[in-house]
């Protein structure tokens, strides 16, 4: 499940953020912010991708680098919300 | 207004000469329309195209002083030539005509190249001294009037545009990748560099002499204000006189810039700095006086309301161009043939559209509010860097990150953030020491789009630092100035003649053979605004503060207190969603892309894929998708022809080049 989404969540980073050809992926808990990979539209892109996606809402507060600034940090993010809201999981 | 070409120790033959310079300036027509002149003299050639302005019936250029041993190839306008006219015949100088372009021929006989300190006006030129046997360029203070160069052999090519000079043999387009990395950083090179290789443009405020033993080129103006330890409190009557005296000046600005002997116009954006341009005019000319804007298809960019309150307030001639996705997008070819570098916004584009309009209406001068953002500090840097400090000043505050939400309310996806998003993209992290402190979001921001290189761009790059570079062009005083007098001089010095003033200015004008006049950039009104307190300039965050002060009773209220609002064009939805939706793609296909060999093809691939199914893409992405676009229409116009005729030629040497020539028929002298 955790690999699965693992999966579904570096295939959007890595499709959205468009990060240069010729390095070795992604690691899981490499900075998109220090990569420079994400601007202010690409945060929206990524909250609303993953509303839509996995059925959590994500709240104002929630929406910080703690949360978001990595595939491992937002997979664990979503593995949270998930599971703290399982009637929200309608998707 | 004009084109101008010329040459100084090349090995022309001289059978050949006047047709090299009939090639060179015929490229140039749209600038000059009215006729061609050429001179020769050795090995030593001017040509001239002329649109005719001032002295309709007298102006003919290559022009010569009283014993023809000072040539003159001039493009622009001197707009206190009638008081240096006077001058000068007092001092014995006989005029042949009432132009302006003799009364430089007079004052270089004065003044050597000391000349151009006497000038107030936009202008480019050459001139031809034939007793010291010398080339002297000359370029206007803040770069209006564009000048290029190639240094051949012993010699110098040179020209208004880039076109003229690939006509010489020798010359070939092809680019030049750091500028590539610059225009992918700043939105322009640093000159003197530009796209193409070999070839350089002579910086604002320089002079160039080219004699026989070499050239040297020598700066006489440049932007500079006060140290920051001047900087104090302003009392309200000291305001006042700031604001009696930016007042006069801005009015004896437009005043010297209606001097022509053909109507003048004005373009209306709805904003505050043309709509005091243009209610100046109505100062002076009782006549009801012709204006000109773009509304726009999408409402975002579209500020028809405000341009028709001014043309309510002042009961003007409006015209109107409506500018459709499609217009962007099918205008895109013509647009890269006339600014001959990529660009990275789409804004000049319908610029190019406004002027046709003006051509059409038979109106070939046009005032515009341009200089107003540098010149009084309007822009939305300005702003932003302010409120960047002052969030670096108390760290840990929750609440004055929001601040940078208010700076930016016509951008809907900023409104969403939250501070530590915030935070992280205006840069908290940024050294507040750092000359470049103010802008870096915005070098940061364009510089992502550098990650769609190719692995050869990229390795012929290779460590070079555009940042570093642009530190190292910074004049020695910077570090005393006031931020907000370092963050105007970045906008000044650099995007407003590396972007504004062309790509936005002069090559979207002059296609359409219109000459734009911009009383805010009038040397003696940049002079005394830089000497104003940056605190009257944004005052809090109210930008042009003093500026508005000085107008307020010649506007309307709405737009004396409107806030600014960039002046912006649809980005890569207008390409994708046009009827050109297939040639806009067939530049970006693979093959394209890999033969030009700037771009990663796959990596564009899947920006494209984004941008066609995302109903909105953020600025990031935009300016890449731009950039890209622009980057390979620029190499199918400039570098592809000259790939081509490079397979052809058998020539070996520039010498052998020149000698096989093409006749073409003889000019007029």
């Amino acid at each position: 499940m955790s690999n699965h989404l693992k999966q579904a969540v570096r295939e959007f980073v890595e499709t959205s953020f468009l990060f240069r050809e010729g390095r070795d992926g992604l690691g899981d808990d490499e900075s998109l912010l220090g990569a420079g990979l994400i601007d202010s539209t690409g945060i929206l892109e990524l909250v609303s991708y993953l509303e839509s996606e996995f059925g959590i809402v994500v709240n104002d507060e929630e929406i910080v680098p703690e949360n978001l600034d990595s595939i491992g940090l937002i997979t664990a993010y979503v593995a949270r919300k998930q599971s703290a809201q399982p009637s929200a999981q309608v998707a | 207004m004009c084109g101008i070409a010329g040459y100084f120790g090349l090995p022309v033959a001289p059978e050949e000469a006047r047709a090299l310079l009939m090639r060179m300036i015929e490229t140039l027509q749209h600038r000059g329309p009215d006729g061609n002149g050429t001179y020769v003299d050795g090995d030593a050639g001017l040509a001239h195209a002329r649109l005719s302005i001032i002295d309709v019936g007298g102006g003919r250029q290559p022009m010569c002083n009283e014993d023809g041993s000072v040539w003159l190839s001039f493009n622009g306008e001197v707009f206190n030539y009638v008081e240096l006219r006077e001058e000068l015949i007092a001092r014995g100088h006989v005029f042949k005509t009432r132009s302006d372009t003799e009364v430089i021929v007079h004052l270089y006989e004065e003044r050597g190249a000391d000349c151009v300190e006497a000038l107030n006006g936009d202008f480019a030129f050459a001139i031809w001294d034939q007793r010291q046997q010398r080339m002297m360029l000359a370029r206007d203070r803040v770069g209006v009037r564009p000048l290029y160069y190639a240094r051949l052999d012993r010699g110098i090519a040179f020209a208004s545009e880039v076109k003229a000079l690939l006509e010489v043999p020798g010359i070939d387009a092809s680019l030049d990748p750091i500028a590539l990395d610059q225009m992918f950083t700043f939105w322009f090179p640093l000159a003197p560099r530009t796209p193409f290789k070999g070839i350089s443009e002579l910086p604002p405020g320089h002079v160039m002499i080219a004699t026989r033993d070499g050239v040297t080129t020598r700066r006489y103006w440049q932007f500079s204000y006060p140290d920051a330890a001047e900087d104090r409190p302003v009392s309200e009557r000291e305001e006042a006189r700031w604001s009696e005296e930016v007042r006069e000046m801005l009015l004896d600005a437009v005043r010297i810039r209606l001097r022509a002997d053909v109507p003048v116009g004005a373009y209306l954006s709805g904003g505050l700095d043309s709509s005091i341009t243009t209610a100046a005019i109505g100062k002076f000319v009782p006549d009801q006086l012709r204006s000109f804007s773009v509304a726009f298809e999408t409402p975002e960019y579209d500020e028809s309301v405000f341009q028709e309150e001014m043309v309510a307030a002042l009961g003007l001639r409006h015209s109107v161009t409506y500018c459709r996705d499609d217009d962007i997008a099918g205008t895109l070819p013509e647009l890269i043939r006339h600014t001959e570098r990529p660009i990275m916004r789409t804004a000049p584009a319908p610029m190019l559209l406004l002027s046709r309009l003006v051509c059409e209406n038979g109106v070939k001068v046009v005032m515009t509010g341009e200089g107003a953002d540098e010149v009084f500090a309007g822009y939305d840097v300005f702003k932003e860097a302010k409120v960047r400090r002052f969030c670096a000043a108390q760290p840990g505050s929750r609440l004055r990150p929001l601040l940078l939400r208010k700076l930016y309310p016509y951008m809907p996806r900023l409104q969403g953030q939250s501070q530590r998003y915030l935070e992280a993209f205006f840069g908290s992290q940024d050294a507040l020491n750092d000359p470049l402190y103010s802008h870096l979001p915005r070098f940061r921001t364009s510089a992502a789009a550098k990650g769609f290189f190719s692995a050869d761009l990229r390795a012929s790059i290779g460590d070079y630092d555009a940042l570093a570079d642009l530190r190292d062009q910074l004049p020695a005083e910077f570090g005393r100035w006031h931020p907000l007098s370092q963050a105007q001089y970045l906008e000044s010095a650099f995007l407003l003649p590396g972007y504004i003033l062309s790509s936005q200015g002069d090559r979207v004008a002059m296609a359409n053979g219109v000459e734009g006049r911009f009383p805010f950039l009038d040397h003696r009104l940049i002079e005394l605004a830089s000497r104003i307190p940056p605190r009257l300039k944004l005052k809090g965050l109210t930008e042009k503060h003093i500026l508005r002060r000085s107008v307020a009773d010649m506007l309307p209220e709405g737009i004396a207190k409107r806030t600014k609002q960039p002046y912006r064009a649809p980005e890569s939805r207008a390409f994708l969603r046009s009827r050109v939706s297939a040639t806009v793609l067939d530049h970006l296909s693979p093959a394209n892309l890999d033969a030009a060999g700037y771009f990663d093809s796959k990596l564009v691939g899947r920006l494209v894929a984004k941008c066609e199914k995302l109903p909105s893409t953020g600025f990031r992405d935009n300016l890449a998708f731009v950039g890209i676009l622009s980057t390979q229409v620029w190499h199918e116009t400039f570098t592809k022809p000259a790939q081509g005729r490079r397979g052809m030629s058998v020539a070996t040497s520039a010498a052998e080049a020149f000698r096989g020539g093409a006749s073409v028929a003889q000019g007029n002298a």
